[in-house]
């Protein structure tokens, strides 16, 4: 995304930007910084029909800019379309003021955001890193199971899955494996003709900026290394020169199973991580990955859900030397003003008083799933505090004998 | 004509012939009214004759039926008979039986005599062509129309009381047993040997086998070979996928589920698992096999057959031969495999230990014989293997099915499935309903152990040829359950959870028997007593291995799932916990 302009008042955080967004990924940003209230200031189009005495006469489509009051915003994320649904927040001839409009922000046209709220250090990280124009690293990935593939790609931050495939594949039987080796031919080439639909190598978007995405494959078992073998055969057979332009670039992992959440896994692997150490993504799974082995001695340095890591930053935990407060972006979305004011002030006060860590996890990567699970919010504290959660202690558990419940 | 949406979906045969119907539809339709002495000529006569050839069912037949009958057939005497035949016994065996299953099968075959009665009207559109081209056309319309009925999946139920049917038959005990432990301890090889020494497999087979191994260079995996049949097992030398074979003693019909022992596949194992009775597992004696086991799949698999509610358990001490029938070292293996059944709570008189070696076959079915193992003189395995108790069968219970594998099984069933009678029993003719699909289908035939039966009972793992559905609604995973008795599908439920792992809240797969789905552990509502299940602390922030915990577990669609269900869950690869099912949440 460009920056056009910036007028923010350094200290009370009033202020324009004026955007463009360049990427698919961008909208994303711009869904993630938009509130409730906001201003938004960008090309409309709206059919104004002419009205004469005896009716409406003629219609035509009229573009012009037009700046909305946000009430809500709609995205999706298979497509990357953002909607601003709001209200007219200045008249003009062909808009009344208060009147309901849903603005269309598309790619590489410009619009300007205006902060009812004023713009706190969350939206302005955000909005350097939107604005950060350093390559990322973009894959794709196929994580696949017997007669089960899920293609997505990667991007800094987020995971899109672009298609999820299933193709029955019977087992193999007594005395027969012809069904068995069938299936699994079958479900290849559908999953190979998806993937190349998605990839789109011969497309404008990919050939022309001369790039080609490397290519991840993952299963449980040998299914991706079979798979690669059939894409490998497949290009020698058809010559399709894409396709064998990309075999260099593919690279085969392990996962645990066929499911995308086993994405999580795969990156923290020793040899993906190589490949793609510096992405946001891979931090994220890293520092998840340390959360849960600290939760695992429990002995205190690791919380997670909201009451229980506001106390801990109560109780100095989370600061120098350590301390990391991890957070998922759903939160700062939060229709509710004060609930974003609540994690706004929090994520000020690890990062300016505290002298903490901040890492704000995008919602759509699996590492932001998995915080998601744990109420959006963790943290890894400096020094155990037991007893964060108010409940009464542990009561006895007598060591009986007997047959379990279970 | 009839809507054709309502059966043509599930008869195709329909299609074909609806075509030729609608071709010469509407400019026949006037011709059809005028019925031409010729045509009553013919019917009084066929009424005659089709009233001699029923015979004994004369009585309960009206004259429109038969004329019915035979307009639907052109006069043909013999299909009219068989048509008639077959309403009649439908419709005359006495309705006062009580079974409500019964109730249903009737009423599918109610339906289906009606949708037959239904279709006769349609060809009558297409008779008056047969006036103009009296000859050719008529053949080949009734040939058509004639295939139509014939082939109609009208399965016909015995409407058996299969509970006393199975009491009567007096058959042999059935035992389904799942071979665990880890990779490379000679679970196929063992059960090669096994069915080798039996006989069940020819000499023949096995040398052509060897054969082959040999020419890869691995003619050790030979008697493997029996159950790894897919190239891809062969050239690995590993097992992927459950494999399934049978054998019989005097006492008793087994069935053998081959796991695989690599811990990528241990949703197949956990698959396997869940149709069996009790586990066989195999340890390798050799210096640092069972250390090797320890710290990979033999605890994981303990653990999930335990906890698929497995009492008994049979432990092969394989591999006896390399290690010279040490005493010492099948003693503590004995003793350390011991305390690690017994802490998965499995009863120490309900373990068997038994050193034995697969690939030479000592103490499988013959013992052994051998100047340094004459310290045992205990079972052999496959003594072993029919003193095993086994669990009560739920017959009275509604029916439950896991499917296991849903496939082609040959020309005459377009769709097979496989998989074990939780509880309840089958016979041929039931409708059954596939869920999560909701969709139904006639059972047109059973077969166990390859062999075709009439009706299957709770413990037995058959293979279902089905009629009136489509594949797309059948996959692995799904329950096959009675019409009238479904099970509900359920998106969130409370679990009771044994955990083995660390659990938290995070994303997980769930398996129930044969299925598997992703989800996640979305709250720890409360950790348990272990024993007396009260409640120790509300919501903890993380369950410790061996502790009981009380989680609600979100699926990723809605699944159906029932109380009193096992789950497994696990996460990343690792099995974190086993539990039942509580109640929807």
């Amino acid at each position: 995304m460009r920056l056009i302009y910036s007028k923010i008042e350094q200290k009370t955080g009033e202020g324009t930007v004026g955007l463009l967004p360049e990427e698919p990924e961008d909208m994303w940003h711009i869904y993630n910084l938009i509130q409730e209230k906001d201003i938004v200031r960008a090309r409309a189009v709206r059919r104004i029909s002419k009205i004469t005495e005896f009716g409406p006469t003629s219609s035509q489509r009229v573009a012009f800019d037009l700046e909305v009051a946000v009430l809500a915003t709609d995205f999706d994320i298979g497509s990357g379309q953002l909607h601003v649904i709001g209200r007219v927040a200045e008249q003009n001839e062909h808009a009344k003021m208060g009147a309901h409009h849903t603005l269309d922000l598309e790619l590489n046209r410009k619009f300007h955001l205006t902060k009812a709220d004023g713009w706190d250090s969350v939206a302005l990280q955000m909005l350097r890193e939107a604005c950060d124009v350093d390559r990322r690293a973009e894959l794709w990935a196929v994580v696949l199971g017997p007669g089960t593939a899920n293609i997505c790609i990667i991007t800094e931050h987020q995971t899109i899955l672009k298609q999820h495939i299933e193709v029955p594949v019977s087992r193999k039987r007594r005395g027969g494996v012809d069904s068995h080796t069938k299936g699994m031919e079958k479900f290849f080439s559908t999953t190979l003709a998806t993937l190349l639909r998605q990839m789109d190598l011969t497309g404008t978007s990919a050939a022309k900026l001369g790039k080609t995405l490397p290519l991840l494959l993952a299963s449980p078992g040998f299914v991706a290394q079979s798979f690669l073998q059939h894409i490998k055969d497949e290009a020698t057979r058809t010559t399709n020169k894409p396709l064998l332009a990309l075999i260099p670039s593919i690279v085969v992992a392990h996962s645990s199973s066929e499911h995308i959440h086993a994405l999580s896994d795969i990156l923290s692997s020793p040899t993906i991580a190589s490949k793609l150490s510096d992405t946001k993504y891979a931090r994220e799974t890293a520092l998840m990955d340390q959360f849960t082995t600290l939760m695992r001695h429990d002995d205190g340095r690791a919380w997670y859900g909201p009451r229980e890591v506001e106390r801990a930053v109560d109780k100095g935990g989370v600061g120098r030397g350590g301390g990391v407060l991890m957070i998922s972006n759903a939160l700062f979305r939060a229709q509710d003003v004060d609930e974003r004011r609540r994690w706004v002030k929090l994520v000020d006060r690890v990062r300016d008083i505290e002298g903490g860590e901040v890492r704000v996890f995008s919602s759509l990567h699996e590492s932001g799933k998995r915080l998601e699970g744990l109420g959006n919010i963790a943290a890894i504290l400096t020094y155990p505090i037991e007893d964060l959660d108010d409940e009464d202690g542990d009561l006895d558990e007598g060591d009986q004998e007997g047959d379990m419940i279970i | 004509m009839p809507p054709k949406s309502g059966f043509s979906r599930t008869r195709n045969i329909d299609y074909d012939d609806d075509d030729a119907y609608d071709d010469d539809y509407y400019g026949e339709e006037e011709a059809e009214a005028e019925t031409t002495a010729d045509d009553k000529e013919q019917m009084r006569l066929g009424t005659i004759r089709v009233r001699e050839a029923l015979g004994e069912f004369e009585a309960g037949v009206g004259d429109s039926q038969i004329h019915e009958a035979l307009w639907h057939y052109y006069y043909d005497v013999g299909k009219s008979v068989t048509y008639l035949k077959n309403q009649l016994g439908g419709v005359q065996p006495p309705r006062d039986a009580p079974a409500p299953k019964k109730e249903k099968a009737m009423s599918k075959f109610d339906q289906a005599a009606s949708a037959a009665v239904q279709k006769a009207p349609i060809p009558a559109g297409t008779t008056p062509k047969k006036k103009r081209n009296p000859t050719a056309n008529t053949e080949k319309l009734a040939q058509s129309v004639g295939n139509l009925t014939v082939d109609e999946p009208r399965v016909k139920s015995k409407n058996l009381n299969v509970v006393d049917e199975f009491e009567k038959s007096g058959m042999k005990r059935m035992a389904n047993f799942v071979v665990v432990g880890h990779v490379d301890h000679g679970k196929s090889t063992l059960m090669g040997r096994l069915l080798y020494d039996l006989k069940v497999i020819d000499q023949r087979s096995i040398d052509k086998l060897r054969k082959e191994a040999e020419n890869i260079g691995k003619s050790s995996f030979a008697l493997a070979w029996v159950m790894d049949e897919t190239s891809e097992e062969r050239s690995r030398g590993i097992t992927v996928d459950i494999a399934t074979n049978y054998f019989q003693t005097d006492r008793t019909r087994f069935t053998i589920l081959d796991a695989p022992g690599h811990k990528d596949f241990i949703p197949n194992m956990i698959s396997g698992s869940s149709q069996a009775d009790f586990p066989v597992l195999v340890i390798d004696a050799s210096t640092n096999g069972f250390e090797s086991g320890l710290k990979g799949q033999t605890k994981e698999h303990i653990l999930i057959a335990r906890s698929m509610g497995m009492q008994h358990i049979i432990v092969a001490v394989n591999k006896m031969d390399t290690i010279a029938w040490s005493k010492s070292r099948f003693d503590e293996i004995s003793k350390r495999m011991t305390t690690f059944l017994t802490d998965a709570s499995f009863l120490e008189k309900r373990i068997t230990f038994i050193p034995l070696a697969g690939l030479t076959g000592e103490n499988v079915v013959k013992k052994v014989d051998h100047p340094a193992a004459d310290w045992y003189t205990g079972e052999t395995l496959l003594e072993a293997l029919e003193r095993v108790d086994l669990p009560q069968r739920n017959l009275q219970k509604a029916l439950r099915l896991s499917v296991a594998d849903v496939f082609r099984g040959d020309m005459r069933s377009p769709l097979s499935i496989s998989g074990r009678i939780e509880s309840g029993t089958i016979q041929v003719g039931d409708v059954i309903l596939a869920l999560p699909a909701n969709e139904t289908a006639t059972v047109k035939a059973i077969e166990i152990e390859d062999e075709p039966v009439d009706w299957a009972v709770a413990g037995q793992i058959p293979t279902l040829h089905l009629a009136d559905i489509d594949p797309v609604h059948l996959r692995q995973g799904d329950i096959v359950c009675p019409v009238n008795a479904p099970v509900k599908l359920v998106k969130a439920f409370s679990s009771k959870l044994l955990a083995f792992e660390h659990v938290l809240p995070c994303p997980v797969e769930v398996f129930r028997s044969t299925l598997s789905s992703p989800g996640s552990v979305r709250t720890l509502s409360a950790k348990l007593n272990k024993f007396t299940g009260e409640v120790v602390k509300k919501r903890p922030r993380i369950i410790k291995p061996g502790e009981v915990a009380r989680v609600v577990v979100v699926l990723e669609r809605e699944l159906p799932i029932e109380e009193g269900m096992r789950v497994v869950i696990r996460e990343r690869g690792r099995t974190i916990g086993a539990g039942l099912m509580e109640h929807v949440a």
